[in-house]
């Protein structure tokens, strides 16, 4: 790790640390843990389409499904079947990633708009099977009564319990994320943004790293899902519709595509904006994220985290010089 | 007559209805700088895109060190010891210098993801030598000032050198250079020209060199052939085909008068 992320690394650490120790002590704001566990969740999703959109340069409006595949395998195996909650979870990832590749080998020979095409028709396809399922899945009504998160016979119950292992999970991942886009692998990601050809010529496999960033992407959007449904305990399909596909690209755009504190950052800050600041507009917030990705779009496509930094850089070389 | 490194064998290329390459047939020894010259569409890069596999040849087949490699994705024909450079400089923008040349390397590297992602020992020891190997590819076309510099800020010439440093980086066996002096000027024409010489001398690379500017095939190469409307119009020494009457007449005619 560069010694930047290291710095970055030690004040996030401390910012999600001290973080419930102080909102739990001001009644006023003391469910924002709540807030900061889904925005965690959200996290390990926006991390891995991160690596995908902004290091490997391919799109993907399927996250959101992945996320349910993840979700309602933990739902359906706990609920229907008395499966523990540790090993449904393990039973999402390979269905995820099975499905991953499946899904991936096809349309990843698409390009741009048409991959994003193929990804969100699959979005959809998977939509329609967790309304239509009704006896597995619940249908529109809901998958009731999942059971809480359990390791062996220790259950993680408390709100602090999960807070601390949703963002130990976030902490993990982004380390391995770190390490990964500073690797031999990481540069692979950024030659076949760049240039395929020419990252194929240099004896890159351009379609192996595609499929298996789209799988890895996949792996932490299912674990999120899996999350998702033991702490909600209640699953119902509108989590996991093309929508939510969408927020996770504007997730990771608010941030900066090609920074993955950014994509952190920016899922924290629209989890806040979604559960908390424009609760009030009720479905009108939606015109408030179209309005959020024009701007960024227009005028800031590098993302805000990305231009923040840059400024603060700059001011930083110009005062110690 | 050395070993012949490449082969071609009646190779033929259509696009639509158009013949790019008609019955080619023709074979590079190993360790010469071979220019392929002739007039714009005459083949040429054609020719190179089916030896790196950007698309297959249409028919006929083409053999690298023996091994039948038309067909083969370019990342197979990489990895047997073929490497190239672009017409347009295809550098990545998004990396650094350094970093470009450190790609490089990448089939001579392992690491996976997970020894990548929890950068285990054998990774971080790995990652030293793809940075010491590359900074002496870097050194070896000159450009090791540079490294930090975003590869697109370059001014044009360099980046032409830096494709040059990326595709030895892969330790080929044979370096194919499309159009390399390309909107080059004369001093920097002429480095490129030491520097090709010394591909061959001290790296023992094969080189096949596509090339319109005639100083630089005559003085680098050892052998010239010259594609004419997709077909081998002459070969042999560079004094040989500039002599070839054919040759005047179709191609350096117009030039040379």
């Amino acid at each position: 790790m560069r010694k930047k992320d290291r710095i970055v690394f030690l004040f996030f650490s401390l910012f999600v640390g001290l973080f419930p120790l102080v909102v739990a002590s001001i009644k006023a704001v003391s469910h924002y843990i709540d807030v900061m566990i889904f925005a965690g969740i959200f996290s390990l999703v926006s991390i891995g389409l991160c690596l995908l959109m902004g290091y490997a340069g391919q799109i993907s409006l399927a996250q959101a499904a992945f996320m349910g595949i993840g979700a309602y395998c933990s739902g359906i195996l706990t609920t229907h079947y008395g499966w523990p909650s540790s090993l449904a979870l393990m039973v999402g990832l390979v269905v995820t990633g099975v499905v991953a590749y499946g899904v991936g080998v096809p349309s990843l020979k698409l390009k741009g708009h048409y991959l994003a095409m193929a990804t969100l028709g699959f979005g959809m396809i998977v939509h329609i099977v967790l309304n239509e399922e009704v006896e597995l899945t619940g249908g529109p009504s809901g998958l009731v009564g999942i059971s809480g998160l359990g390791i062996g016979n220790f259950q993680i119950s408390s709100p602090f319990a999960w807070y601390y292992l949703v963002w130990g999970c976030v902490a993990t991942v982004m380390l391995f994320s770190l390490n990964l886009v500073r690797s031999r692998i990481g540069r692979a990601f950024l030659a076949i943004h760049a240039d395929e050809r020419a990252a194929q010529a240099m004896g890159v496999d351009v379609s192996n790293y595609k499929v298996k960033v789209f799988v890895l992407s996949a792996l932490l959007a299912s674990f999120a899902g899996s999350l998702y449904a033991h702490y909600v305990e209640f699953l119902n399909p509108g989590s996991f519709g093309l929508m939510w596909s969408i927020k996770f690209v504007l997730m990771v755009m608010v941030g900066g595509i090609q920074n993955l504190w950014g994509a952190v950052i920016g899922t924290v800050f629209l989890t806040f904006l979604s559960n908390e600041w424009l609760h009030f507009l009720a479905d009108f917030e939606v015109l408030i994220y179209g309005l959020i990705l024009l701007v960024i779009a227009m005028f800031i496509p590098q993302g805000l985290v990305t231009v923040v930094a840059t400024k603060l850089l700059k001011k930083g070389l110009r005062d110690g010089a | 007559m050395a070993r012949k490194l490449l082969r071609l064998e009646s190779v033929s290329r259509k696009f639509g209805g158009l013949d790019a390459l008609r019955n080619v047939t023709y074979a590079v020894p190993e360790g010469v700088i071979q220019a392929i010259i002739g007039p714009n569409g005459a083949g040429k890069t054609t020719l190179f895109n089916c030896v790196s596999g950007v698309f297959p040849p249409t028919s006929g087949s083409i053999y690298f060190d023996g091994v039948r490699i038309d067909g083969l994705p370019s990342h197979k024909i990489a990895a047997l010891g073929v490497s190239r450079t672009f017409q347009n400089v295809a550098l990545f923008k998004n990396m650094s210098v350094l970093e470009n040349v450190m790609l490089g390397r990448h089939r001579q590297s392992r690491a996976g993801f997970l020894a990548c992602g929890f950068r285990l020992p054998s990774m971080k020891r790995e990652e030293q030598e793809i940075i010491r190997r590359a900074r002496e590819y870097l050194d070896f076309v000159g450009l090791v000032d540079e490294e930090n510099k975003p590869a697109g800020s370059l001014p044009l010439g360099k980046q032409k050198i830096l494709e040059i440093a990326r595709a030895l980086a892969t330790e080929p066996r044979l370096l194919l250079l499309d159009e390399p002096a390309g909107g080059l000027n004369t001093a920097e024409t002429e480095q490129l020209g030491d520097l090709i010489r010394r591909i061959k001398k001290t790296l023992g690379v094969t080189v096949l060199l596509v090339e319109h500017d005639m100083n630089l095939v005559m003085e680098c190469s050892d052998l010239v052939v010259v594609l004419h409307f997709g077909t081998v119009l002459a070969s042999g020494t560079p004094s040989e085909v500039k002599n070839n009457e054919k040759v005047i007449e179709v191609y350096l005619g117009s030039a040379a008068n």
